[in-house]
């Protein structure tokens, strides 16, 4: 099972007592009521979902209750770190980002699940 | 008859077998509460038992546990009297807000050898002594319910869940217990 580092909690807990929560660091605009429609599309709307190193929300709703936020690889699924709301975007660094990364390219794990069917004729039924 | 009777839902119910005890645990008074640090300080002064501030820790003294749930967040158990509402609806003019859940939740004890496979069947946690040690507590999950989990002893649990949810959870408890 995965395990997310809660910074709250201060240890490793089973992933089944988080819940994800959308993008972080989006500042909500202070002036609401003011802004224009394709600036509150953008806000409220538009996200990055880069593939790749993401910075996350995300809930410990079954522990501690807190919302913090992480950085990882939504490919390899691995997590670079975990901070409490509020702290700063942390600048990453080159290892940081290597240490996430997915198997290269071509080894299985790094395939899609579904592949078009290969039809040999044989040897397909166990 | 006055009043309504109050039926704890796990009533009658007992477990043995297998290295594992199952038992409902009777009513008792339950406070979810909420404050600062400074505040907690002094309510647990009031309270008599020094609330914890150590993630996932738990405190017992004179028949109450302050159980640590989240940075500003306990849950308090003690005798069913009222006593700990009581205390801290006098103290004054802190701030601070306190739920009385005492008839939300339920609790079962789960002693012996085979306790903590048996809360494994259903709880993701690693429960061994290093990773969930002695006053230990914290929210989780068992199976589909939320339930805070609580070690008393080396091999005895308090699982506290919702009333609702606790057909659910003894019947899961009881299942993987016959089959430990
Ligand atoms: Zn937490």
């Amino acid at each position: 099972m995965l395990l997310v580092h809660c910074p709250y909690c201060e240890e490793e807990r089973p992933e089944l007592e988080f819940a994800g929560a959308g993008e972080a660091h989006i500042a909500r605009p202070a002036n609401m009521a003011d802004i224009s429609d394709e600036e509150f599309e953008k806000f409220f709307f538009i996200r990055e979902n880069q593939k790749g190193i993401v910075f996350e929300r995300w809930r410990h709703i079954h522990g501690c209750g807190r919302f913090f936020n992480a950085v990882r690889n939504s490919v390899s699924d691995k997590f670079i770190k975990t901070y409490k709301a509020g702290e700063k975007k942390p600048k990453l660094t080159k290892a940081e980002i290597a240490s996430v990364l997915p198997p290269a390219k071509g080894t299985p794990a790094n395939e899609p699940i579904h592949t078009a069917p290969t039809t040999t004729g044989k040897g397909d039924a166990k | 008859m006055d009043n309504a009777m109050r039926i704890n839902p796990l009533d009658e119910r007992m477990f043995g077998g297998n290295g594992v005890s199952l038992a409902p645990v009777g009513p008792r008074e339950r406070i979810s509460l909420r404050a600062d640090e400074k505040t907690a300080k002094a309510l647990g002064k009031a309270l008599g038992v020094d609330l914890p501030f150590k993630p996932g820790s738990a405190v017992s003294k004179g028949g109450k546990t302050a159980l640590w749930i989240g940075p500003d967040e306990w849950l308090l158990i003690g005798p069913d009297n009222g006593s700990i509402s009581t205390t801290l609806s006098q103290t004054g003019k802190q701030v601070f807000s306190i739920a009385d859940i005492s008839h939300r939740n339920t609790a079962v004890t789960i002693t012996g050898p085979n306790s903590t496979a048996v809360l494994n069947s259903g709880c993701p946690r690693d429960l061994s002594l290093a990773a969930f040690p002695v006053k230990s507590c914290s929210r989780t999950v068992f199976g589909k319910a939320e339930v805070v989990l609580w070690r008393i002893r080396k091999e005895e649990f308090h699982l506290e869940c919702w009333r609702s949810f606790s057909d659910y959870v003894w019947k899961y408890l009881a299942d993987a217990a016959r089959s430990a």
